[in-house]
């Protein structure tokens, strides 16, 4: 808790810009999913985010140990959507990341544990991205249709489920 | 209804075959297991090693485990000639990129082998990649495991990444002003 604190505490000391202007930052982003095929498929998804300062979080602790390389990573409790409190501890524990890592951007491919992360990501003003699984072909997954008003990029990754106001169809991970 | 036809002899196959089942890590999935049991009971020159899920009911005719460790799960894909498991897109993905054929027979609401019957619509939307062989119903499984074996044509790796548009578009999102 006090870690958590000081994080919080050093964080809070915004202020003027810490760098010069012109010195291109490093985004910091955040990926989370939830274990099995939303991981696969938002490893594929990598290359879009190299060069970048990436933290993983993932609802099955092993998953770290797939990652190449020093890679920080995260584990958050695992919750289905019939699940209520399971449910509410998985917000609060994701909650509680994002303040930990103060990421830039929040991407997911799904489910609860990304829907939550991509909510209060936005409330704080970050950057959001919903790529909603590949798993989902006859419509937009539950966690992927509750996400829309919180996802600044919403995609899908299915052409026939593109809409005008999104999600919005380019491409997939296949 | 099962029709194991007279060409399942076992006199094609190599003794080195492996086949990985998986059908996940949550639910069980015992309409395969069972069905995969039945063909196995024939066919005793081919090793067959599965992650059942938990609660699953364990096969009499091959060896299981409810859950593997991802190292574990990783060396049997490795290994395995061909992979039979649910349409799951973590083994989906996995196969794809290992390039492994892959049997999947979709899990069925009706039967609470999930909370819906989405399986159905992703195995319909595969149907373009080649190593990808879907089997609607259980009674078939045996005698598609015994075509894909015999039929050496490798499954090709698809390309490696996620689509350019995909990547380039989430790039540009992020780091153009």
């Amino acid at each position: 808790m006090n870690e958590q604190l000081q994080v919080l505490a050093e964080n809070d000391v915004t202020g003027p810009a810490k760098g010069p202007l012109n010195e291109a930052k490093v985004l910091k982003v955040l990926m989370v999913s939830s274990s099995g095929g939303h991981w696969s498929q938002m490893l594929r998804l990598l290359p879009a985010f190299d060069g970048m300062d990436i933290a993983f979080a993932c609802t099955g602790k092993e998953y770290g140990e797939t990652l190449a390389g020093d890679k920080k990573f995260f584990t958050i409790p695992d919750a289905s959507m019939d699940a209520k409190f399971r449910l509410i501890w998985q917000a609060l524990n994701v909650f509680k990341l994002l303040l930990q890592i103060r990421p830039d951007v929040v991407v997911s491919t799904g489910a609860s544990s990304g829907f939550f992360a991509l909510m209060f990501a936005k409330r704080m003003g970050k950057k959001t991205i919903w790529i909603d699984s590949l798993a989902n072909v006859d419509k937009l997954s539950l966690s992927g249709r509750r996400v829309a008003p919180y996802a600044d990029m919403y995609l899908t990754q299915w052409q026939h489920l593109a809409r005008p106001e999104g999600p919005h169809y380019l491409g997939s991970v296949l | 209804m099962a029709t194991f036809s007279a060409t399942g002899g076992s006199s094609l196959l190599g003794f080195c075959t492996l086949i990985f089942v998986t059908v996940g890590t949550q639910l069980p999935f015992d309409r395969l297991i069972q069905a995969l049991d039945q063909w196995a009971a024939q066919h005793p020159e081919v090793e067959i090693f599965a992650q059942i899920g938990e609660g699953g009911r364990k096969p009499k005719h091959f060896k299981s485990k409810e859950k593997l460790s991802l190292k574990e799960y990783s060396e049997y894909f490795e290994k395995a000639d061909l992979i039979v498991a649910h349409v799951g897109m973590g083994t989906i993905i996995a196969g794809i990129e290992n390039a492994k054929p892959l049997v999947l027979l979709p899990r069925r609401q009706s039967l609470g082998e999930h909370r819906s019957d989405h399986q159905f619509d992703t195995a319909k939307s595969l149907s373009k990649y080649d190593a990808i062989y879907i089997v609607e119903d259980e009674a078939t499984l045996g005698d598609t495991v015994l075509a894909v074996l015999r039929n050496s044509a490798a499954a090709q790796k698809i390309k490696i990444s996620a689509s350019p548009q995909l990547l380039g578009g989430i790039r540009s999102f992020l780091l153009d002003k």
